[in-house]
């Protein structure tokens, strides 16, 4: 390989070298445009070290909240045996060849994917960076590598007293080849991974106000924009008079977009008074007139039976029909589930510069590749053109992932409309979000349950009814044979249907005028609720303690962590002792991404309402890279899931959302917010999920509780109804 | 032209007299600590202190708070106690919501330096956060007013 002499004015390229599967592009080195002059080297795409020592980590997932860019930062720091206080984290740039999912070949954030797809790269990245700094040290001093140690950031050689930091190396270091493969360290040597000392590292800018969300962008003459949207899904705009809007002092531009109609000014306040001032007509042919109501109706006849519908079969062993016709211990159950909004604290929002072809974004996306393509055939580019500076969200659970780019593009066409890379930040309010749609499909699930002569179950049939979240949109061919993941996951795995002889599980995937997404633990929003408030049902039909039916079952079906959470959780949460008269215990588990999680929560019934006082959580999530952000997660999640599950409802009526803003669309607050006490179960396994998995859980545990406190099964959601 | 006392600063504005104080501090100023959450007062997210008082200045028209002194996150200068705590206890997720929060914090500190966990949960309960922080703001909070790091019983 060719050595080069480093300039601090120019931008030299080294070799790219192959390390293991991917490449690791060693000794680019280029001038820091910052204030200290210092200069930097790249070891690889994702870790740059200052000659001042600071340890640039390079992010590929986004930060909305799950805090798992620290936990990415960790996982390098600890390999190269960096100093934390100097280590620093930063968000890629959008570019599939550097930073796509192998699995997906996209650059995306999902999944609870971003620590365990991390686990190896990121600190292969470092024990590659920690290599090379030990032999440029090494040669430097003329010492066997094999004496020379790192530690916190420091690189010593004991026996001749001599010691220096990462920067004075990084030059020397970043011309030598790496190790086509680092030896990475036993989790015994970890120092940051699994340990209390990786802190968030965004907790300081996110207290003081000083994190820049896309809200709080504001470049030289940047333009404001709002838009009047259709009440209705699939409306359209038939005509407009712009004349009020434009008098508006500050309204610089009224654009018709095919979202509807935008109104461009100088500032947000005189944006939301011109669009306020818009008349506008719609045209509502081809719009969805029903009622959220009537559409749960229909999926409830279509799930019990009444009504036709092409289901397709998702588990299908033994002869469920002919147990089911016979036996006399049978219980049915019926659960209907809302609509869901993400109800981000951060409505959407987007920063768009457009000219011609080439484009720049500025906000808080999750699906870098997929905006990058929508965008590119929006303006007749190529995805190249289309810049996407990352920040943080101000939440996401899903919503700033969309197949369709769908405030995105209104934001382009708004910015390709007033032209010449003007930036143009395009403002939801809080009722444009919640009416926009994406919600978690409203969902109906139906199933009767034979059950054995021990009281377990020897016979399931399950019908489900829930719109597809990728059908119509370029993922459709992941919808196969009638069946999409994202709407069965949670049953089609489950490890009831495992344990019982018959299974004649179907699902049926309706078309919906209304958009529906992925939100925070996706299928397992209502999955876990029907699979874990159904088992409790049928336990207690067969008069045995929950826990211990839950044991027999997961015996049966070899499902290990269920059982290891449930056993952990048992035990911290005091299940089998007393509570006091009005007070119900109510126990859930469930896997998703990876990670298997129970609760048990303490439940009454106060003023007619659910009231969760405490909640014990035990996760099985693999080796927990950083604990504390786990048991945040682990939190959060439970106060995601018990949010909707109480409260959660979009209403439409007659086509027309009732529930935009926090007034009626009722979200958890912490006079409602249990104490929760998270216990993780030890691990030697890579990682898994921790954004998601926590969220389904709550729902069924509550609802089990006020099963006990009852006798009534719970066959809607919310569990409180406005 | 009204005149906003700020953060300890007299700033003289041209923006008209019913504008959202949010929009003045956001638009006009750039302090953009201060949220916008929801627009009518159910979120918390762009609170503010008026003389001490938490105020949600997404419904506060300019005019109605002449002659007050208005606090928003930035004037905490970010080492105040509370600050400090948010940090130890890792609260904020998203982060979007914890100026709001951190202001009704201050307010409930203020008027009560040793509040009891039902005088934080009154304080605080005008603030959504959808990340679900609520038992880290309150172990937090508690942390800043010297009364150990517990969260709720």
């Amino acid at each position: 390989m060719s050595a080069f002499k480093p300039s601090r004015r120019t931008i030299l390229f080294g070799t790219v070298l192959a390390v293991g599967g991917g490449a690791l592009m060693i000794g680019r080195m280029w001038p820091d445009t910052q204030k200290t002059e210092a200069a930097l080297a790249e070891f690889g795409p994702f870790l740059r070290i200052g000659s001042d020592g600071t340890v640039t980590v390079i992010a590929k997932f986004s930060e909305l909240g799950q805090g798992a860019q620290s936990g990415m930062a960790a996982l390098v720091a600890d390999e190269l045996d960096a100093d934390w206080s100097k280590v620093k984290v930063e968000t890629a740039p959008a570019d599939p060849t550097r930073f796509a999912r192998p699995s997906f070949k996209l650059q995306i954030t999902g999944g609870s994917a971003s620590i365990s797809d991390s686990w190896l790269e990121l600190r292969r990245t470092g024990a590659a960076a920690r290599a090379v700094l030990v032999q440029a040290a090494a040669a430097e001093w003329g010492v066997p590598v094999g004496e020379v140690s790192v530690r916190d950031g420091v690189i010593a050689h004991a026996a001749s007293n001599r010691s220096a930091g990462f920067g004075d190396f990084i030059t020397a270091a970043a011309r030598l080849v790496p190790p086509a493969e680092p030896v990475l360290k036993q989790p015994a040597d970890f120092r940051l991974i699994g340990t209390e000392c990786a802190t968030r590292l965004d907790a300081a800018a996110k207290s003081t106000g000083k994190a820049i969300f896309t809200q709080d962008v504001q470049l030289p003459g940047q333009l404001v924009a709002m838009v009047a949207h259709s009440p209705r899904f699939g409306g359209k705009v038939a005509r407009f008079d712009d004349a009020a809007a434009k008098a508006v002092p500050g309204v610089v531009h009224v654009v018709a977009v095919s979202s509807g109609v935008a109104v461009v000014a100088r500032d947000t306040y005189a944006a939301r008074q011109g669009r306020d001032a818009l008349v506008v007509e719609w045209d509502d042919t081809a719009a969805e007139m029903r009622s959220s109501d009537a559409i749960q109706a229909e999926y409830q006849e279509m799930a019990a039976g009444g009504r036709e519908a092409p289901f397709a079969p998702f588990v299908t062993h033994g002869d469920a029909a002919a147990l089911l016709g016979k036996g006399d211990k049978i219980i049915s159950m019926d659960l209907a589930l809302p609509f869901l909004a993400h109800a981000t604290m951060e409505p959407m929002n987007c920063v768009a510069q457009v000219d011609g072809t080439r484009c720049r974004l500025s906000f808080g996306t999750q699906n870098h590749t997929v905006d990058q393509r929508n965008i590119a055939k929006l303006l007749g580019g190529t995805p190249e053109e289309v810049e996407i500076i990352t920040l943080p969200a101000g939440g996401s659970f899903g919503r700033r992932s969309v197949a369709t780019s769908d405030y995105q593009r209104e934001a382009v066409e708004i910015a390709r409309a007033v032209g010449g890379f003007t930036p143009v930040k395009l403002v939801w309010t809080r009722e444009d979000d919640m009416a926009a749609g994406y919600y978690r499909p409203l969902t109906h699930h139906h199933a009767r349950v034979a059950l054995d002569k021990d009281g377990y179950p020897a016979a399931w049939e399950h019908r489900l009814v829930t719109a597809s979240i990728l059908t119509s949109t370029p993922f459709a061919a992941a919808v196969q044979e009638g069946v999409e993941k994202h709407g069965v996951e949670g049953t089609i795995d489950s490890p009831y249907l495992k344990a019982t002889p018959a299974v004649d599980a179907k699902v049926y995937h309706p078309p919906s005028r209304i958009p529906v997404l992925w939100l925070r633990s996706v299928g397992a929003t209502h999955t876990a609720m029907a699979m874990e408030h159904m088992v409790d049902q049928l336990a207690r039909k067969a008069g045995i303690d929950p826990a211990d039916y839950r044991r027999e079952l997961y015996r049966r079906a070899g499902a290990d962590s269920h059982l290891a959470v449930l056993e952990l959780a048992l035990e911290k949460s005091g299940w089998g002792t007393d509570l006091e008269p009005g007070w119900a215990r109510g126990l859930a588990v469930h896997h998703c991404f990876g990670s298997t999680v129970a609760n048990v929560a303490e439940v009454s019934l106060v003023d007619g309402e659910p009231r969760v006082r405490r909640v014990t959580v035990a996760v099985d999530c693999g080796i927990a890279v950083s604990p504390d952000q786990v048991r945040a997660q682990m939190e959060g999640g439970l106060m995601y899931g018990l949010s909707y599950s109480l409260f959660g409802e979009v209403k439409i009526v007659d086509g027309v959302v009732e529930t935009t803003n926090f007034d009626t669309y009722r979200v958890l607050r912490m006079n409602e917010a249990p104490a929760v006490a998270v216990h993780i179960l030890p691990s030697d396994k890579p990682p898994t999920g921790v954004g998601e998995p926590g969220t389904p859980v709550i729902g069924p545990a509550v609802a089990n509780a006020l099963l006990a406190l009852t006798g009534k099964p719970v066959t809607a959601l919310p569990l409180v109804r406005a | 032209m009204a005149v906003l006392h700020i953060n300890g600063r007299d700033v003289t504005l041209a923006a008209a007299a019913d504008t959202p104080l949010l929009w003045v501090i956001r638009d006009h100023l750039n302090l953009t600590g201060t949220k916008y959450g929801c627009g009518m007062a159910q979120c918390g997210a762009c609170t503010v202190l008026a003389d001490g008082t938490p105020i949600r200045a997404c419904v506060t028209p300019l005019d109605s708070v002449e002659g007050m002194k208005i606090t928003t996150i930035e004037g905490l200068g970010g080492d105040h106690p509370l600050q400090q705590a948010w940090q130890r206890h890792n609260v904020p997720q998203c982060g979007y919501c914890q100026s709001g929060q951190i202001m009704a914090a201050v307010a409930l500190l203020t008027e009560t330096p040793k509040p009891s966990d039902e005088q934080i949960t009154d304080a605080m309960s005008g603030n959504i956060c959808r990340c679900g922080t609520y038992n880290r703001i309150r172990a937090a909070i508690k942390d800043a007013a010297g009364l150990g790091e517990g969260g709720p019983a």
